[in-house]
């Protein structure tokens, strides 16, 4: 087979590095002839089709003032929930599906660390996760070069790409501790797409606007600094508002600090993969 | 470890209240085949996958070549294939793919993968479909991949789980041969089933198990002799052709005879009481009455032992 990886002297079990890009590797076949993967880049072609066509259509003025709010108005409203698609498609299921389909009694029993396994998968839905974000950066760039030309390209975007990158590395780290957590597949992506769409946005909600307390601890609140950066000039940290004059219930709307975002989203991603670690190590085949 | 390939010491796991194992030990080594026999959740499966790492152990260690499982999982499973249950692999790999991603995984040198994958699709009969998917076989054919990259890189110790489930009796038949061959080159094989007649044909040793603790180890007729006390024989017996009632009817009368069971229209199995002298006796009168005796098979007394064993227990 070609691409295969030389392990040097006969009988000598690879290092943890190797096995780990081994485990990449065939992950990745895996996904790369899997129907979630084209029906994952469909979506996302689809999200550039469908915004690529109001902006031409409708030109509307959020889009086409300036080459910032462009980027703001378009990557914003998307990228996130691309993102949260793709950690749910390649993750949801990456470490749950050893367990439910069996696949784990054919690679378990090897010399090999459940470590390496565990990372491997995740290199590999992080890479392909990648390829679905940068199919959908591309017609995103596309198009903002066509209606500021090259010239008109912001660097908060650029922070933005960055913070994305982050994001997905977060969001993944997350699905794959959920999906260590269970050994049904389906609990596994029905509990994150709940999390990550619905019950970080209500706590966000409660926690903060109503409760007046900075939501540090919610990976959606760190992940806003994807758009906040996009914002000219970046938002303040908190804004408070009464409900009406002279009444005593306020509302606050705390926005997350560029080094916060990128703290938050850090935090989950180192502390959920050693945890998902922790656990995929200490659960049993039965 | 005294050169054992295999040391199971004081091995316990407890779910709850519950004991799967109760301090199993267990020592084993040389080119042979141990079947690992007993009923139905009676810690098979749990001793197997304490050897993988695929469960710990609550208490006790498997040492295999001297080195802790459990502590040191990639160099202790070095030179073990392991076949345990009935494993999935990705079905969008194709059978070339699987099995290198475990030869790969094992350290099979680069220049040797393709050669070592041949070798062992031909042994499971498999060559046709190395370039097919994977989720497009059929049961017995991934049974027969998992076998192949359980064999994979040459090990010296092979752990198979009941590896006939789910094969056809020709798939069966060839498993087995394959298990013979492996053990005539220089493999230790440890086989849970719960086939009696698969053990006692291809294994030389048994060791018996249930509720989670060690009935017996030792070589089949030692432990045939140890639950089950030679009073009579089971012999099968075939004929060329369909058995009349007058002939079944004089063989049950032949002393020493204690009873004639129909198998179907060609065979029969009778019980002969008393020794191996008798039961010469008794075959040579059933030749004299010409009734078209073709063969006959003693049996090994495993299923007798193993009845016994575990009437005693339960």
């Amino acid at each position: 087979m070609k691409g295969e990886i030389d392990f040097g002297d006969k009988n000598t079990v690879p290092n943890d590095f190797i096995q780990t890009l081994v485990m990449t590797k065939y992950a990745s076949l895996d996904y790369l002839r899997s129907r979630r993967f084209f029906i994952l880049l469909i979506i996302s072609v689809l999200i550039g089709i469908l915004l690529t066509g109001i902006v031409a259509y409708f030109r509307p003025a959020s889009f086409l003032t300036s080459s910032l709010s462009f980027y703001s108005s378009w990557w914003s409203m998307s990228v996130t929930f691309i993102i949260i698609l793709s950690a749910v498609f390649f993750g949801g299921d990456a470490i749950s599906g050893e367990f439910q389909n069996k696949t784990g009694y054919f690679l378990v029993g090897n010399p090999i660390k459940r470590s390496s396994i565990y990372i491997g998968k995740f290199l590999a839905a992080f890479l392909f996760s990648l390829i679905i974000f940068l199919v959908f950066t591309a017609i995103t760039v596309g198009n903002g070069v066509y209606y500021f030309h090259s010239s008109g390209f912001p660097y908060q975007f650029f922070e933005s790409f960055l913070l994305s990158i982050l994001y997905i590395a977060a969001a993944m780290g997350l699905t794959f501790f959920f999906s260590s957590l269970f050994k049904n597949s389906t609990t596994s992506i029905i509990i994150t797409v709940i999390l990550l769409l619905f019950v970080f946005s209500l706590l966000q909600t409660l926690v903060g606007t109503l409760a007046h307390i900075q939501p540090w601890f919610i990976l959606t609140y760190g992940a806003q600094a994807i758009s906040n950066v996009l914002s000219n000039p970046y938002p303040p940290a908190v804004v408070s508002a009464s409900i009406a004059p002279h009444a005593a219930f306020s509302i606050s709307s705390y926005y997350v600090r560029l080094g916060e975002g990128v703290i938050i989203m850090l935090g989950y991603f180192i502390i959920t993969t050693i945890a998902g670690l922790f656990i995929f190590e200490k659960k049993e085949f039965n | 470890m005294d050169n054992y390939s295999i040391v199971v010491q004081n091995l316990s796991k407890e779910y709850g209240s519950f004991s799967a194992l109760s301090n199993l030990n267990l020592k084993m080594q040389g080119s042979k085949c141990v079947g690992f026999l007993g009923p139905n959740g009676a810690g098979k499966t749990t001793t197997l996958k304490i050897f993988t790492d695929m469960i710990k152990p609550s208490k006790g260690h498997i040492f295999i070549n001297g080195i802790d499982v459990n502590r040191e999982k990639k160099k202790a499973l070095k030179s073990v294939g392991v076949l345990i249950e009935t494993p999935e692999i990705y079905p969008s790999l194709t059978e070339r793919e699987a099995l290198s991603m475990i030869g790969q995984i094992k350290g099979i040198p680069k220049h040797d993968l393709d050669s070592s994958i041949k070798k062992v699709v031909e042994k499971v009969k498999m060559e046709d479909w190395l370039d097919k998917k994977v989720g497009k076989m059929s049961k017995g054919m991934k049974q027969r991949i998992n076998i192949a990259a359980a064999i994979l890189g040459d090990p010296d110790i092979i752990l198979l789980d009941e590896p006939t489930s789910g094969l056809d009796p020709r798939g069966m038949s060839e498993v087995r041969d394959i298990i013979k061959e492996l053990k005539n080159e220089n493999h230790l094989i440890f086989m849970s089933s719960h086939i009696l007649s698969e053990v006692s044909d291809i294994c030389e040793e048994v060791a018996m198990i249930n509720h989670g603790k060690l009935l017996a180890y030792g070589k089949i007729s030692d432990v045939v002799s140890k639950f089950y006390v030679e009073k009579e024989n089971v012999v099968e017996l075939s004929f060329v052709s369909d058995l009349r009632q007058s002939s079944i009817k004089a063989i049950s009368k032949i002393t020493g005879v204690k009873k004639v069971d129909t198998i179907d229209d060609k065979r029969l199995n009778i019980t002969i009481e008393g020794d191996q002298k008798k039961q010469a006796e008794v075959l040579s009168s059933i030749v004299k009455l010409n009734v078209g005796l073709i063969s006959f098979k003693p049996s090994s007394g495993l299923e007798e032992a193993y009845l016994s064993a575990f009437k005693e227990v339960t």
